[in-house]
């Protein structure tokens, strides 16, 4: 029985064992939720204490790169949740296809976001890379706060892109009806996502109008 | 399927409605608008694609669990600096 195949101790039933494999990846992407959490907090301690200020910094920032990374993100959180549908449809084709598409908006996203760092070199507001210093001292913090959120999510979804490939490589994963491994890899893409969906107003929206 | 692209399909329009929103003259409402459609989105993202809508009480209270810290994580640390003279 592939039933019986798919269970292993300590576990009798596998309800009980699939609910042990999210609990564990949830409880695990709490932790990390917890550690944006501290970055959000870092970012409206700024704003409360700077309010113009914080809305200027946010103006210089590329309100196109980053609506367009957003909806770039969204649509992947798609392609993953569609991967998890196929794969529990017994469609392990469209699975892998959803996962590799996943995998390139990732690297869409990455190249769009090289792109802005790019653009912020050369207008020289890199915090320590600025060959004249930054205007004042807010738009340091911002800046640094900026560096720090961005290129922390960065790294996650870089991490989330190498899980969503050894996903699509893996055909037994992809064969699995209870979507076991492109489940729980899919649930860190959305929290990669869902970490996006903030930033975006914290970084992007509070200058939009400047 | 026909599900998945409906939340995708209306996560878009709310992109859409915060972008427009960052550009109209709202006042002190803004930052609450804009914090406000991005719950909007985390929740459709967590109901549809991330499966809670399917899920047990368990998984559904460690889910609200980490929620729930920073929702009191960043109410303390506001109502320190609201009140501050």
């Amino acid at each position: 029985m592939a039933e019986e195949r798919h269970l292993h101790e300590p576990f009798h039933e596998v309800e009980r064992q699939e609910e042990a494999d999210r609990l564990g990846m949830l409880v695990f992407l709490g932790s990390e939720a917890m550690l944006f959490g501290g970055i959000f907090a870092a970012a409206m301690t700024l704003r409360l204490l700077h309010p113009q200020e914080y809305i200027a910094a946010s103006g210089q920032m590329k309100l196109w790169h980053g609506t367009l990374n957003t909806a770039i993100l969204l649509t992947s959180s798609l392609l993953a949740a569609v991967a998890v549908e196929a794969a529990r449809g017994n469609r392990p084709l469209w699975a892998r296809r959803a996962l590799w598409a996943a995998v390139a908006l990732g690297a869409a996203f990455l190249g769009i976001k090289g792109h802005e760092y790019c653009l912020e070199y050369r207008a020289g507001v890199i915090p320590g890379l600025a060959p004249f210093g930054l205007r004042s001292a807010f738009e340091q913090l911002f800046m640094n706060l900026y560096f720090v959120a961005t290129g922390l999510h960065a790294l996650h979804l870089i991490a989330g892109m190498v899980l969503l490939s050894i996903a699509a490589l893996n055909r037994r994963a992809q064969e699995d009806v209870h979507a076991v491994l492109i489940g729980n890899v899919a649930l860190y893409w959305h929290l990669v996502d869902l970490i996006w969906v903030f930033l975006y107003p914290t970084i992007y929206l509070a200058g939009a109008a400047q | 399927m026909l599900r998945l692209l409906l939340v995708w399909f209306s996560l878009m329009l709310l992109l859409g409605v915060t972008l427009g929103a960052a550009f109209l003259p709202l006042g002190e409402a803004k930052p609450w608008i804009a914090y406000g459609i991005a719950a909007a989105k985390a929740g459709l993202i967590l109901w549809f694609f991330m499966d809670m809508r399917k899920e047990g009480g368990l998984l559904r209270l460690a889910t609200g669990a980490a929620l729930l810290w920073i929702v009191f994580m960043i109410t303390l640390i506001a109502a320190d600096y609201l009140t501050r003279s």
